[in-house]
């Protein structure tokens, strides 16, 4: 096998891959949120089969329309719920990041042989299952929660918090649960990071809370904006937390997706939905990607 | 080595004269890590637009010392003074001392315009002045297309440069350069040499390098610190250093030397014999005084040895050794005999004035080696 024929392998297996698992599963949906809900096996009109030829096909495309997402668009819980998971999202990641940077910058800075047991401390709630994790917050924040009777204890507040089934209790979930992605990231750019960089700029009549910002932040870019897409674009579609810690008061798209599919049983909303969040989160996507492949060029 | 070659400064040797006052002194200096000692007890002083090297092997405390003077270590004991104040307690950022780094530490996410401007915005020069300056430095240095130009966009010798502009654009006291020359090649380090001291000389700024490169040393310094193991083994001029060698350390340590022990047999004033595994030698001039049965070395270097076949005849009064070539070493310039005296190996270099020469000295040859007694040098230490 000549050497392109290998290279040109080499790339069809990750194509192939992504057309296998990604495109084909986005196009079934895509079809799905053109359909109508029917009371069918599965739950939805039209359905194509190899039966019905290239007429019945044609036919049967022409069922399709962009109702769902007319659907969507003019009902106000739809927006909201979209609105609503930015909005957390956006909140969740900027806390991320003003916690995480700290204890990034602590890891890097720490001696090197405790680095290795840090990154461990960092990954070790990966062991526990991130349900369980989840629902032992509940257990934490509910009014008769661990939280409670230790502020309650130590005689902070009169009567319990109500965080629970909050945006509050969202918040600290998602913050919890997404604290190592935004670590790592920026660890692994801050612990690269040369640190003649800093000893220049003090000698160069910087004092070391200015060459802060004026080197390791813009150097640490990279890291930060690794960081806030690995957390915000998760968090955007996050299920598990808003229905767990989140009570009925919180909207979450996510939320409101799997409530279409698994109650209402209503396919091809769920589907129009589970669509536009993709093209939602495709912009930050792109972003991403141009960063990091400026990134790759501007090498080190 | 051939002796260093300098543009004349003249008459310039403040550290002759008692009244004047050093810029920098290290006054009885230790710096401790952990267990380590990697400076001892030691004290130095710098003048006014010297031009001060510190030459020593890696770890003999040499960067430490000038880490010292730029703030970002501190001593274990005693005290630096810059000008006549301790700097004990000043960060490096208030410090009027900048540094050109051996990794040039440039800012990657910075233009070279940037990097220059950087000193002068710290200290909140108007944007005109900072602009202005910046030009100016980029003139300096011959870069004044690239200012746009990131640092990854340079090659080695430009980075090199934008360095030496960002530390120098700050007109400090005292410029440190930390083997600034370690990174190019050995063609465009000995321009860089040259232009380094015409660049000093220039702006009448004090220079302290750091580099354990001897030739280096020896082009650019006033004066030349040749350190060993957190101590300092000698200072003077370069020929002082090259020619006067105080101690075994440092004659080993510039240029090629020939080293042979001994022990006192005679003394006469400053005329010292002694015996020697290759015979009696007599040093005309003895630094040190000695007492007879004692341990010392006799050094020459290998230019100051004549080499002759063994029957031919050699003046008076030079000491004659005689021994077998054991290898040549041609370099173009010079010749370098390696020849073997009873267990010992002795070099002889010897000019190549002439284009050919008729009956060249062979390997084996039984050979004499002629040393004059003002060539020869008495080690103590």
């Amino acid at each position: 096998m000549s050497e392109r024929a290998t290279r040109r392998t080499i790339i069809l297996v990750p194509y192939l891959w992504l057309v296998l698992f990604f495109l084909v599963p986005f196009a079934i949906v895509a079809k799905m949120s053109l359909s109508q809900v029917a009371t069918a096996i599965p739950p939805y009109v039209p359905t194509f089969g190899l039966a019905d030829g290239p007429a019945g096909w044609l036919a049967k495309a022409r069922e399709l329309s962009l109702d769902n997402y007319a659907l969507i668009a003019g009902d106000r819980l739809y927006v909201d719920a979209f609105l609503s998971s930015l909005r957390i999202a956006a909140i969740g990641t900027a806390i991320l990041l003003v916690i995480g940077y700290p204890m990034a910058h602590a890891m890097a800075r720490a001696p090197e042989r405790w680095r290795p047991i840090l990154v461990m401390a960092v990954i070790l709630p990966f062991w526990t299952s991130f349900l369980i994790r989840v629902y032992a917050w509940i257990g934490i924040l509910k009014p008769e929660g661990l939280l409670n009777e230790l502020l309650l204890g130590i005689g902070i507040i009169g009567t319990p918090l109500q965080i629970a089934n909050s945006e509050t209790a969202v918040l600290i979930g998602v913050v919890y649960s997404y604290l190592p992605f935004m670590v790592l990231p920026l660890y692994a750019t801050l612990e690269r990071m040369d640190r003649t960089l800093l000893e220049a700029a003090n000698d160069l009549g910087c004092p070391p809370w200015k060459a802060f910002w004026r080197i390791t932040v813009p150097l640490s870019l990279p890291g930060i904006v690794a960081g806030s897409f690995l957390c915000f674009i998760p968090i955007t579609g996050e299920v598990v937390i808003p229905d767990l810690l989140g009570g009925s008061d919180t909207l979450m798209i996510g939320k409101t997706l799997w409530t279409e599919f698994f109650s209402n049983r209503d396919w091809p909303v769920a589907s129009a939905v589970a669509v536009l969040l993709l093209f939602i989160l495709v912009g930050p996507i792109m972003v991403y990607q141009r960063q990091q492949a400026r990134q790759m060029e501007a090498g080190r | 080595m051939e002796p260093p070659e300098r543009p004349s400064r003249g008459t310039f040797a403040p550290w002759d004269e008692p009244a004047a006052q050093p810029l920098v002194l290290f006054d009885g200096v230790t710096k401790r890590f952990g267990a380590e000692t990697a400076v001892s007890d030691l004290t130095l002083a710098v003048y006014e637009r010297e031009f001060f090297a510190l030459l020593g092997p890696s770890g003999c405390g040499k960067s430490t010392l000038m880490r010292m003077l730029a703030g970002f270590e501190t001593p274990s004991a005693g005290r630096v003074l810059l000008a006549g104040q301790d700097l004990a307690g000043m960060p490096p950022h208030v410090r009027p001392v900048n540094m050109m780094f051996q990794s040039y530490a440039l800012f990657p996410h910075m233009s070279v315009e940037k990097n220059i401007a950087f000193g002068l915005e710290m200290d909140g020069r108007p944007r005109d002045e900072v602009g202005a300056r910046v030009a100016e430095a980029l003139r300096m240095v011959k870069l004044e297309g690239l200012a746009g130009r990131r640092p990854h966009q340079l090659s080695g010798g430009q980075r090199q440069r934008v360095a030496l502009a960002r530390a120098l654009v700050k007109r400090p006291k005292l410029l440190l350069l930390d083997e600034p020359l370690g990174a190019l090649d050995r063609k465009l380090r000995e321009e860089t040499q040259f232009e380094l001291m015409a660049l000093q000389e220039r702006l009448g700024l004090t220079f302290i390098i750091v580099t354990h490169d001897q030739d280096e040393a020896m082009t650019m310094a006033t004066r030349i610190a040749v350190m060993d193991k957190g101590r300092i083994a000698q200072v003077g001029t370069p020929a002082v250093i090259y020619e006067a060698p105080a101690t075994r350390h440092v004659a080993g340590f510039i240029g090629e030397i020939n080293l042979v022990e001994g022990t006192v047999s005679g003394c006469d004033g400053r005329r010292v014999t002694v015996a020697t595994a290759v015979g009696d030698l007599t040093v005309a001039d003895a630094a040190d005084s000695v007492a007879v049965g004692q341990a010392v070395a006799v050094a020459w270097r290998p230019e100051k040895t004549r080499i002759v076949r063994a029957g031919e005849a050699i003046s008076n009064g030079r000491a004659v050794i005689s021994g077998t070539v054991h290898d040549i070493g041609y370099l173009g310039g010079r010749t370098t005999y390696h020849v073997d005296v009873t267990g010992l190996r002795l070099k002889a270099a010897v000019a190549n004035a002439a284009r050919s020469v008729e009956r060249p000295i062979g390997t084996g040859e039984a050979v004499k080696l002629a040393v004059a007694p003002d060539a020869l040098l008495l080690l103590v230490r």
